[in-house]
């Protein structure tokens, strides 16, 4: 595929051919990357091979439907018509005011704002991968796949590594500030498509950054794979904010690893709204590596049908007097099931540690399923941890207070829901993209 | 179950709780259908517990250990080296003078009589305690109450028992269950007749027999409708053991509006492997609650259950677990809601001191289309030192609406203020400390009986002393 110059002024040719291939089939290494890069995706895929398929045995899979983890269908590569590049430029709207934006539809970039000249002065880097790699070497192999996958996808993330053809390599340099959210769409196209999506945030001592990631799909029916990895390494002193908002088509199967380095003084904060895909598997790691650090985990899934959320956290607390609060919460209709497994670890010597974690059911349906495994390990004795975990259904005083109310039932529940899921959107403290993600669920509830 | 009462009621001593001496008999170290068909030869059992015995030995040879979830330290277990089946008159002879002198000190800060003391170490096969339980005994045998061990009830009574036994957990629910169904011996077997509400506990460590104290015992009880009793097993007092296996599984079935009520203090000697397997069968309107109380052993691994069948069935765990050096406290409960109205409770409070290590795991299931059950589980750990560790993992599973699951747990360590604000007033900080472990447990604590609770006070400022300052 010629990419158009005129959009992409400074884009390279990305290395995918024409020719759908066969995920199976492993990496082409014929693309235009580095050698060290098309080395480092051989032995990534001779790891994936190596390692075994996750069964339900595996205590990091337990209550998840390993059986959709079936990848011999799908392909990746391939052309993308006119007609389609269009169709997902036309439906790549996010938000109003950006700092930056980038899309990318089956893995290749199609159209990018970069960044303020002002900002490129100041050092700030907003890069396809295959570019960073080659301008900015050394920076992007130190911490480019640094972070191994340690809740239960080591084998997927082996894949992602031997299958990436590109993503956002962002770097936020010394006190730089950027006020405006940074927007990354990732779209699937085709039947059995995959795409493999990553981003790279590296942010150095007092930076400031927000990002939001969007994942979604052309053909809402379409079958498709979606592997995606993401690293926030986050500077001392820094703000970082992180906002996934997932939407892929109903026969997506999706997995997600994220990674966050909270560096000493630092704070995180990712929210991840979970509305697409057949299963979707999100690993969520914290590690909170420096003094003071802080990180806040937040998640709203909105499962119908027979989706299948399966959400995998780790609060890992290494240092000192630090922070950690997670908020997931689930609203359940349909057949659908959601996994919880979460764990705050404190390690040792890791005196003063704050941790939170709390996970909220809300069932709707007789047949929809929850499951919660909400863990503890802790190894320092000078710590506050506490735990939570609810399933119940929506309550009838408050039900029946709208109806006196003249609200229809069916309205009444979903305000209530609503209602409970907004409780993890406010705490982002974000008025531009709360209201996104509002609309994004109120889009949910209208169409199924 | 009215009729089988009165067929059982009852031609033998009617708690009559001595057993036949059996002479000296050694089956051995290591585990061979040989072994099994030795047990059953001395138990002179009938053909059906030795076919069960052997299907039990089939079942573990075949069962991987749990270590994919489990402590690896399960497999420094040698199976080849333990011996299986100890009649009383082969267990070692031990002197007064070979007792440690940790366990003698124990024994007087108890407060432990003298007889029981050289009973307790070993150093005596039998204690005499006719005079202690000889008003249960006749409580107990006025309401047609059967309280015998293992071997008498499937062999005296199996038209109560065999019903029941191995069904509440069959052979194959785990590698640990596997083997006691394979070596089982000791243990009680426990009938309730219906409406019959026993006053008095029954206690394991009153109707004492060598055998009582065997590595593999394995308990019945079946309380039938409407009766109510209280079972105590174990005692605070440390068990000093040269034994290192110690696989129990109790079956506990409480049939319509019955209520069981089982409390166990576990205080084995610091090299016991202790792993359990508990649960109990509550039916229409029934309760079953475990107390469980987790002291010694190196590792315990333990998850009393209750699976609730009927409607409006009950189920309760309250555990308290010690960790101290060298030990893992691996404990919790298992809820299985079966019916709709079923509820249960879970309470669990553990203390890490040292480079102990106490765990809680938990599971909890909620079918579908069940109404109006509800599941309340609270965990709190309390931590002594730097070096201490305590986790918690719990699984729940809830599908459907019109239930209501919730769990809450917290990790802490004692406050500083507390320590300081009780040292301004003269105690001392080892002192403090214990008054303030004391203290968090003190509303479990005072769920058991008088005398535990005495008992158990007193083992917890002897576990807290040296681990501050």
């Amino acid at each position: 595929m010629r990419n158009d110059s005129t959009v992409l002024d400074e884009a390279i040719e990305s290395g995918s051919t024409n020719v759908p291939r066969a995920i199976l089939s492993g990496p082409t290494g014929s693309g235009n990357f580095p050698d060290w890069f098309n080395d480092q995706q051989a032995a990534a895929w001779k790891q994936f091979q190596a390692l075994p398929n996750p069964t339900r045995k595996d205590q990091a899979w337990r209550f998840s439907n390993v059986g959709l983890l079936d990848l011999t269908p799908f392909k990746f590569g391939g052309a993308l018509p006119d007609k389609e590049r269009n169709a997902i430029l036309e439906q790549s709207r996010g938000l109003d005011k950006v700092a930056a934006r980038l899309i990318f539809a089956g893995d290749q970039l199609i159209e990018r704002d970069v960044v303020s000249d002002q900002l490129k002065k100041r050092g700030v880097i907003f890069q396809p991968l295959e570019r960073a790699m080659v301008e900015h070497r050394e920076l992007f192999r130190k911490h480019f796949m640094s972070q191994p996958a340690t809740l239960g996808s080591a084998k997927f993330a082996a894949l992602h590594q031997a299958l990436v053809s590109s993503g956002t390599f962002l770097y936020v340099p010394r006190g730089v500030e950027i006020e405006l959210p940074i927007e990354i769409f990732h779209w699937l196209h085709g039947e059995n498509a995959s795409v493999f999506p990553h981003l790279l945030l590296v942010t150095d001592e007092l930076a400031k950054v927000t990002v939001i990631e969007s994942f979604r799909s052309l053909d809402r029916q379409a079958s498709g794979f979606a592997c995606g990895v993401n690293d926030l390494i986050t500077g001392p002193g820094a703000k970082v904010a992180y906002i996934c908002a997932q939407n892929w088509g109903t026969n997506v199967v999706a997995l997600q690893m994220n990674t966050t380095i909270v560096d000493h003084d630092a704070s995180a904060m990712s929210l991840n709204l979970h509305l697409g895909g057949k299963y979707s598997r999100f690993e969520s790691l914290s590690r909170l590596s420096g003094e003071g650090g802080r990180s806040d985990l937040l998640a709203i899934s909105v499962a119908n049908g027979t989706q299948e959320f399966d959400a995998r956290t780790l609060q890992d607390h290494v240092s000192p007097h630090t922070a950690s609060d997670l908020l997931y919460k689930n609203a359940l209709d349909d057949r659908a099931r959601t996994t919880f497994g979460g764990l705050i670890r404190v390690e040792p010597h890791a005196h003063f540690t704050d941790a939170y974690q709390k996970v909220r059911n809300l069932l709707l349906s007789d047949d929809a399923e929850a499951n919660s495994m909400p863990g503890l390990e802790i190894l320092a004795d000078n710590v506050r941890c506490t735990h939570g975990a609810t399933s119940g259904q929506i309550d009838k005083d408050e039900l029946f207070y709208l109806r006196t109310r003249g609200i229809p039932v069916p309205v009444a529940q979903r305000l209530i829901v609503s209602g409970f899921l907004n409780e993890v959107i406010q705490r982002l403290d974000h008025e531009a993209i709360g209201d996104h993600l509002r609309r994004l669920i109120d889009d949910k509830f209208a169409n199924g | 179950m009215k009729t089988e009462t009165s067929a059982v009621n009852i031609n033998r001593g009617i708690g009559d709780f001595a057993y036949p001496e059996v002479h000296v008999r050694d089956a051995g170290t290591g585990l061979s259908e040989k072994t099994i068909h030795y047990i059953s030869d001395v138990k002179e059992d009938p053909d059906w517990v030795r076919e069960f015995r052997l299907r039990g030995l089939k079942t573990f040879l075949e069962k991987p250990l749990p270590t994919h979830w489990a402590s690896k330290d399960l497999e420094a277990i040698d199976f080849d080296k333990i011996r299986y089946y100890l009649s009383p008159g082969t267990a070692t002879k031990r002197s007064w003078d070979e007792v440690p002198e940790d366990i003698k000190r124990t024994f007087e800060r108890l407060g432990i009589p003298e007889q029981e003391r050289k009973f307790l170490a070993g150093v005596e096969a039998q204690f005499d305690s006719e005079a202690v339980y000889s008003n249960i005994k006749k409580a107990v045998g006025e309401q047609g109450v059967i309280f015998v061990g293992s071997t008498e009830g499937l062999k005296n009574h199996p038209d109560i028992f065999r019903k029941w036994f191995g069904k509440v957990i069959p052979i194959g629910d785990n590698k640990f269950s596997a083997l006691n169904s394979a070596v089982f011996s000791g243990g009680s077997f426990i009938y309730v007749p219906p409406g019959v509400k026993v006053k008095h506990p029954l206690q394991a460590y009153f109707r004492i027999n060598a055998e009582n104290f065997g590595q593999f015992e394995r308990t019945l009880i079946i309380a039938d409708e409407g009766s109510e009793v209280t079972y105590m097993e174990g005692c605070t007092a440390p068990k000093f053991n040269t034994t290192t296996l110690h696989s129990a599984v109790v079956e506990l079935v409480a049939l319509k509006g019955a209520k069981i009520q089982y409390i166990t203090v576990q205080n084995w000697s610091a090299n016991v492997f202790n792993l359990v397997t508990k649960r109990g069968l509550a039916h229409e309107n029934a309760e079953v609650k475990w107390i469980d109380c987790n002291i010694g052993s190196r590792l315990t691994m333990k998850y009393p259950s209750v699976i609730m069948k009927g409607r409006k069935a009950r189920g309760e765990v309250l555990s308290i677990a010690l960790a101290n050096d060298g030990q893992h406290q691996d404990t919790g409960a298992k809820m299985i809601h079966a019916a709709d109205e079923t509820t249960s409770n879970i309470i669990s409070k553990s203390i890490s001191i040292g480079k102990g290590r106490a765990t809680y795991r938990g599971l909890v299931h909620v079918p579908k289309h069940l109404k109006n059950c509800k599941n309340n589980t609270e965990c709190d750990a309390l931590l002594i030192n730097s070096t201490s560790r305590t986790d918690t993992y719990p699984a729940i599973t809830v599908r459907g609406t019109g239930n209501a699951v919730q769990h809450e747990a917290s990790v802490s360590q004692v406050s500083a203020e507390q320590i300081f604000y009780m040292q301004q007033r003269g105690l001392t900080e080892a002192q403090a400390m214990s008054l303030s472990v004391n203290g968090f447990v003190n509303d479990l604590v005072r769920q058991f009986p008088m005398e535990y609770s005495v008992e158990l006070k007193r083992l917890i400022e002897l576990e807290m002393e040296g681990s501050v300052g």
